[in-house]
């Protein structure tokens, strides 16, 4: 009885931090600000879901499951490259104003030297006088 | 000789690991295979590894998960309260540029992984000394104290790993 409500406890997390990634998905303003929302929902949100299955295998079916343990470390270990991905992204189409400066040098993704991508190698792009303007947002 | 067969022995224990929990039963083949996988592919993949960081201070590793476990669930429930509650208007989103002290790239990587994996803070860009993370902040009023946050919570102890 305990065991359940715990499962069920679980579950209702996994599902409420699900439930908020996706909505801030739809709700925060642009393209970086919703980057952080599925952080919440392959944290919190897939973790819930995860221990309230070991619980309900430990207790319910009787042996413990290790698969929990392993979808944790993969999604850990890809979820902050896709991010990273969607950042670099987001930086090369000019999204942002103004950035601060790195002390005594420039961001990779402003540097042709450490850009690895053959286009850009091959024809370092001048910085664009005018930044781009930021995508409109379409929050309420 | 261990070295040979074994280049990378943390690796190899680790694979070994993965692929009995992924078959989820201990049998004489699913060993058999484990530590096929486990020599097979640090030997396949030690041209990616140029340098190989030392972690020495375990008691420091096992603090630092408890750290980041805890600070992803803290900042869970913050952003769901930015994301259910705070109008977009109030938002004040933030670019800082945090300087860093620690150089292996390693380290640098398990960083950034760890800033992103932490609601709130996503690591964007790399300076291209590698000297200073762009962390891009959803809601930060102070932007300093992110940056101290950051060297002090987590940065702080890495150091202390990867030495």
């Amino acid at each position: 009885m305990l065991i359940d409500a715990l499962i069920a406890g679980f579950l209702v997390l996994g599902g409420f931090f699900g439930f908020v990634g996706s909505l801030g998905l739809v709700k925060l303003p642009d393209p970086m600000t919703r980057l952080h929302a599925p952080t919440k929902s392959t944290t919190l949100g897939v973790g819930g879901v995860l221990v309230a299955s070991m619980l309900f295998f430990a207790f319910k079916e009787g042996h413990v499951s290790a698969h929990e343990l392993l979808i944790t470390m993969f999604l850990f270990v890809t979820a902050p490259v896709s991010a990273h991905f969607l950042a670099k992204a987001n930086l090369h189409r000019g999204y942002p104003t103004r950035l601060p400066r790195p002390e005594g040098s420039q961001w990779a993704h402003r540097s042709p030297g450490t850009d690895t991508s053959a286009e850009v190698l091959a024809d370092p792009e001048p910085e664009p006088e005018q930044p781009l303007t930021p995508p409109e947002g379409h929050g309420h | 000789m261990m070295r040979k067969i074994f280049p990378h022995p943390q690796l190899s224990l680790l694979l070994g690991a993965v692929w009995l929990l992924l078959v989820n039963q201990v049998s004489l083949g699913s060993l058999l295979m484990a530590l096929i996988l486990a020599c097979a592919i640090p030997l396949l993949t030690a041209p990616y590894w140029p340098e190989r960081p030392r972690l020495r201070n375990l008691p420091m590793m096992i603090s630092y998960l408890g750290v980041v476990a805890w600070d992803i669930v803290v900042a869970n429930f913050v952003v769901a309260r930015i994301v259910l509650f705070l109008p977009n208007a109030r938002l004040r989103t933030e670019w800082v540029a945090v300087p860093l002290r620690l150089q292996q790239p390693e380290a640098i990587t398990v960083l950034a992984a760890t800033i992103t994996l932490t609601p709130g803070t996503v690591s964007a860009d790399l300076s291209a000394d590698s000297r200073t993370l762009l962390v891009h902040c959803l809601h930060a009023p102070d932007p300093a104290e992110v940056v101290r946050q950051i060297q002090t919570r987590y940065e702080a102890r890495l150091l202390e790993i990867f030495s």
